[in-house]
């Protein structure tokens, strides 16, 4: 009785993490990434790298749903993701809150990277009602711009009272990943589910 | 590549058959103890009498006559002072850990009402301060109280002094450095970057050694008393002690998970660390105490067999139904969604069990502020638990994945759940191992309301915030802000109900610390036992 409690419990999660873990191991090891994919340039990965310990997963999801169960791509946050889509993504930001819209696409939404600088800043100057944290200390305010400062023009009455904002090279770094997070490409292993199935909401798959 | 796969599943399917004929040929040997294991708990002389430290002392009856049963107090008296620096190292770490992880979840529920708070300072923006505020609740509180408990529970369950209580203390030593290491790591943006798994995997090392050092008198001590039958708490306690490791070790291993693999692995964790290692100590400190406060045996011993081996064979597949509609296959999420309705047959064994148990005895909630706890927590069990099986379907998940609705279940289980019931067992063991009254009984009523009323503020305001920002955004004709303004008095209210809670959890601090650190009454030796009418 006493060997079965210290066998059994340990053997029946082993099998489940061979389900749910070992066999999606297998299945992605070797898996292609998308052909329109392309990797991160240096600049974006320092991006993803302060995306990543700010902690910006909490509330952004980056994994747009199908249309058959989401009205994402009307809010024009892209088609569904694929497994093909996040090969170059260690560690995984898919996310599991939307306080703010999915991001996956959000390059592809907003290209700008000054928008960014400035929604970074101070996310009310640009969109009223949002309830984003400003990220006052990935810029900073100088008196005047140096001839390598990117000078962020921040609109009434957001920006400081004097002087210039500029942007630090984290700011940079994580606009420049923001503004290149477009994953519009054609998918290769879409559609997920088959044809033959009806695509209603809510419809088991 | 799908050959072997299905080569694989096909193998786990067929071991999960064979284990299930070796638990059915136990069950029918009589190997699990039934009725006589169900009373193991007992002097005979405690049947219909209710026992519980924490009720004031104007209570207390004289020492029984009975020589056979004042050995028998005797026995425990000596399981409760073998465990009495272990449980105290874990237990005082945890309630420090439970009062900063307050502070920091309040700080991030203002942050969603004033997001321009405490903007200045990387360490202190929101993305920051969230894991900080789960990683020390789940870690430094839920995962070291319940430690606590079980060290407190083994002896008295196993009937022989705790053997190699020194492991367990520095098992608290290395975790209590490994969940500081963890919060300044976080502070500084030192993360994984993955939910539940925030912690930099050279932190998680010092855990590691931390839990092994504590699981070793566990284990010590099972095989010094020779026990034969085991009570169920044992069970519970014993396979928490060996899912979480093996959980632990392979969602943190370095360089192993990559891409949607990694998510899969990350949610097949983070949720078997709520149900295969919080809920397993609290329910073995349920098991123990509503019978014990009571004074009477648990109804069935059969359906505490249902629901720990339903817990173990179903629990296990749920976690990918957090990626339900994400870019994962659809078979993998439905074995998850199936294993979640599957969850409903030990749900429902537990809960009829222990409502069979106090059925006829609700009066002693009146007196007993342990069992106050304890009851409301096992109600908290079901409920959630259903919840969360409901949450698990496509149609519901729709609309509150993404949402606030799924933090108010979370909160709803690790705190309505776990977080009462080891209260309770907490306020129930300290009078056992100090000798001491508890200075202000009073104040776990206190405690107990403030929690109860923070706890259902926290939930029933966010559940219905959340649910309408999923419906917001499932409609693609309203805008997106409309998900967002629509759900911002629930986010006041969580706060107000975070602010309730973590005053609750001073009191609690504050008590503890008088109990554990200064000079109350002491209490006769032996238990505060009151006859049940």
């Amino acid at each position: 009785m006493i060997r079965t409690l210290f066998v059994e419990p340990v053997a029946i999660l082993a099998l489940a993490g061979v389900v749910l873990v070992g066999v999606p191991w297998l299945l992605y090891e070797d898996h292609p990434p998308e052909p329109g994919l392309t990797p991160y340039t240096p600049e974006q990965a320092t991006g993803r790298a302060t995306y990543v310990d700010l902690g910006c997963a909490y509330c952004h999801s980056q994994q747009p749903r199908d249309p058959s169960y989401a009205p994402d791509a009307e809010r024009g946050w892209g088609r569904a993701s694929t497994a093909g889509d996040y090969v170059y993504d260690s560690p995984h930001q898919l996310g599991t809150m939307r306080t703010g819209p999915d991001l996956f696409n959000i390059g592809a939404r907003q290209p700008s990277v000054d928008w960014h600088l400035v929604h970074l800043f101070q996310p009310r100057a640009v969109v009223s009602w949002s309830i984003m944290p400003s990220y006052p200390f990935l810029f900073e305010v100088k008196d005047a711009a140096g001839p390598d400062d990117r000078v962020v023009t921040v609109p009434a009455p957001w920006g400081p009272a004097t002087g210039v904002v500029v942007a630090r090279p984290e700011a940079l770094a994580l606009a420049a990943y923001l503004a290149g997070l477009d994953h519009t490409y054609p998918a290769r292993d879409l559609p997920l589910r088959s044809k033959a199935e009806p695509a209603a909401v809510g419809g088991a798959p | 590549m799908d050959r072997s796969f299905a080569i694989l599943f096909a193998a786990s399917f067929l071991i999960e058959i064979a284990a299930l004929v070796m638990l059915i040929r136990a069950v029918a040997r009589d190997q699990f103890g039934g009725l006589a294991a169900a009373r193991m708990i007992f002097h005979p002389r405690e049947f219909g009498v209710s026992e519980d430290p924490a009720r004031p002392a104007a209570e207390d009856h004289a020492l029984p006559d009975d020589l056979d049963y004042q050995t028998e107090l005797a026995h425990r008296a000596v399981a409760d002072q073998s465990s009495k620096w272990p449980v105290l190292a874990f237990l005082v770490s945890a309630v420090f850990w439970l009062n900063l992880g307050s502070i920091f979840g309040l700080l991030t529920a203002l942050k969603f009402n004033l997001p321009d708070f405490l903007a200045s300072d990387a360490a202190l923006t929101f993305g920051r301060l969230r894991p900080v505020h789960l990683n020390l609740v789940a870690y430094g509180w839920l995962s070291m109280a319940g430690v606590a408990v079980s060290l407190w529970l083994i002896p008295r369950l196993v009937r022989h002094p705790l053997v190699g209580g020194a492991w367990a203390v520095a098992g608290a030593i290395f975790w209590n450095v490994g969940v500081t290491a963890g919060f300044l790591a976080l502070l500084g943006g030192w993360t994984e970057g993955i939910e539940w798994l925030e912690f930099p995997w050279q932190i998680d090392s010092l855990l590691v050694v931390g839990g092994a050092l504590a699981g070793i008198p566990l284990i010590l001590t099972i095989r010094a008393s020779g026990a034969r039958h085991l009570y169920v708490s044992v069970w519970y306690i014993i396979a928490a002690f060996l899912w979480f490791p093996f959980l632990f070790l392979v969602a943190n291993a370095p360089g192993v998970h990559f891409g949607v693999e990694q998510a899969a692995a990350n949610w097949w964790f983070a949720h078997n660390v709520l149900g295969l290692w919080f809920t397993p100590i609290s329910l073995a400190a349920a098991y123990y105490l509503i019978p014990k406060i009571i004074g009477r045996p648990i109804h069935s011993y059969g359906l505490s067999l249902l629901g720990f081996w339903g817990l173990a064979l179903f629990y296990s597949h749920v976690g990918i139904h957090h990626l339900i509609g994400g870019p994962v296959p659809t078979w993998l999420v439905t074995v998850s969604t199936v294993s979640s309705m599957m969850m409903f047959v030990p749900v429902i064994a537990v809960a009829v069990n222990h409502h069979f148990t106090m059925r006829g005895h609700f009066g002693v909630l009146r007196d007993s502020p342990t069992l106050k706890f304890i009851v409301a927590g096992a109600m908290a069990y079901t409920l959630t638990s259903g919840q969360g099986s409901l949450q698990a379907l496509r149609t519901v998940n729709q609309t509150t994945h993404f949402t606030h609705f799924t933090v108010a279940h979370a909160h709803f289980g690790a705190y309505g759940f776990a977080s009462l019931i080891l209260f309770g067992a907490s306020y129930f063991l300290l009078p056992r191992l100090l000798g001491r009254e508890w200075p202000r009984p009073a104040w776990i009523n206190v405690h107990f309301w403030l929690s109860m009323v923070g706890i259902l503020l926290y939930f029933v305001g966010l559940s219905i915030g959340g649910w309408l920002q999923g419906r917001a955004m499932l409609d693609g004709s309203v805008p997106f802000e409309q998900s967002v303004t629509v759900t911002l008095p629930y986010l006041w209210s969580r706060t107000v109900a975070g602010t309730i809670m973590t005053i609750a959890h001073l009191v609690y601090a504050v008590h503890v610390a008088w109990m554990v650190f200064g000079r109350a009454p002491a209490a006769a030796l032996r238990a505060n036992l009151s006859e049940v009418a």
